[in-house]
């Protein structure tokens, strides 16, 4: 794999990880829990679709087939997204829409960290942008955790069982590939090894906080960045791409 | 249309007169998002985007052609761009009045820098000005702005966010 093959594939998956998720956030739209959460889900949405096409413009750019970020978000079968297993997870109640939250942003953030300081101007950017928000989603996700952990008896017990599902899948983001290797070797990208000290560590505070305890389960499900996907990715992405697969090229 | 001898401050001065889609009483310039005009064979405007998801990105850039257009200037484009980034430091002092007077609690100045240290923010209310003001949600009607309440004169209020 070229170096250039390694940046287009690097930035296709953080588009994929940002436009998952900010489909899945949408689906709750208008089905919040109170009006506060409504709007916040709605301002997360909105930001990672708007990070998606930063990517996905960049993304187009650098494979010079002259392909868009529409192009890119919605004429892609599921096998060609290389987002996380974790991302694509069905929102499921409250508890686990915050657990997975939880668990990419602060991986999320700490990859933008990083990905301010490497040596794509670009990338660097947007990660600039891009991390400015994820902070914002961390704390509010954050102290939701904290809430619903350190709450009743049943928000507790209902939480751990999320955390407990979900902790499987974040593995995943930690095992790179060879387009990670170069990524960080050609281009200063992100640490991975770093990554996960850092994101264990606080996790592990956050866990402490809301009186929970990290899963002991070392079985990982990894497999997204290969386009190796969970079942729940075929129907999200058969919601999100309907209309340009019914009316191909429909513009208004 | 002919157009003969524009400069920089006339472009300057109608941007100066295209509206944030949001937040109308703001210009795009007290919002800080033009970073510069050259003009060669074309007029190119260089715009900086907000927040990444924000809707508001393609109205204004399609304003701003449209804004050129009307003042006789036939060939205008619009570039983006992401670095530096934009932050509500770029809000000009007079826009920081209009959005106050609006019934908008503004960003201090430097606040951005402030909120990364995770600093608690006062914010006054735009009605009576009292520091006594109760968060309501961090989010509000679009993605810029955190919705307040003042618990002297009990009004609710909107707050330009920082970042």
């Amino acid at each position: 794999m070229t170096k250039d093959q390694a940046l287009l594939a690097y930035t296709l998956r953080l588009g994929d990880n940002a436009l998952v998720l900010g489909q899945r956030l949408t689906e709750l739209v208008t089905a919040g829990p109170e009006l506060e959460e409504e709007l916040a889900n709605a301002n997360f949405a909105l930001d990672y679709i708007g990070q998606a096409r930063m990517f996905y413009s960049y993304a187009g750019e650098l494979e010079g087939k002259g392909r868009g970020e529409d192009d890119i978000a919605f004429l892609r079968d599921g096998h060609e997204f290389g987002n996380f297993l974790l991302v694509e997870q069905a929102n499921g109640h409250f508890g686990d829409t915050i657990v997975r939250q939880v668990l990419f942003d602060l991986f999320y953030g700490l990859q933008l960290e990083a990905l301010t300081k490497c040596k794509d101007k670009r990338l660097a950017e947007i990660a600039v942008r891009a991390g400015k928000e994820i902070r914002y989603h961390l704390r509010h996700a954050s102290q939701w955790l904290v809430r619903l952990g350190d709450g009743t008896a049943d928000s507790h017990a209902r939480v751990a069982e999320s955390l407990g599902r979900l902790w499987r899948y974040a593995g995943e983001m930690f095992a790179g590939d060879e387009v990670d290797k170069i990524l960080q070797s050609e281009f200063d990208g992100p640490d991975l090894d770093a990554i996960e000290a850092h994101w264990s560590v606080k996790v592990a505070a956050i866990l402490d906080d809301a009186t929970l305890a990290a899963a002991d389960d070392k079985w990982i499900i990894g497999g997204g960045r290969q386009g190796r996907h969970s079942e729940n990715l075929g129907f999200l992405i058969a919601e999100m791409q309907f209309l340009q697969r019914a009316y191909p090229g429909a513009t208004w | 249309m002919v157009v003969v001898d524009i400069n920089r401050e006339q472009v300057f001065e109608w941007l100066h007169e295209v509206p944030d889609p949001e937040i109308p009483v703001l210009s795009i310039t007290d919002l800080g998002i033009v970073r510069d005009v050259t003009i060669g064979s074309e007029v190119v405007v260089a715009l900086a985007p907000t927040y990444s998801g924000c809707p508001a990105t393609e109205v204004i850039e399609q304003s701003v052609i449209d804004k050129l257009h009307e003042c006789g200037i036939d060939d205008v484009s619009v570039r983006r761009v992401l670095s530096p980034p934009w932050t509500t430091d770029w809000i000009t002092a007079a826009g920081r009045k209009k959005l106050h007077d609006y019934g908008i609690a503004p960003p201090e100045h430097g606040a951005s820098k402030r909120e990364l240290l995770h600093e608690k923010r006062t914010v006054a209310c735009p009605r009576c000005e009292s520091l006594q003001t109760t968060v309501v949600s961090e989010f509000g009607s679009t993605p810029c702005k955190a919705s307040y309440r003042c618990n002297d004169c009990l009004e609710p209020f909107e707050y330009f966010k920082c970042i």
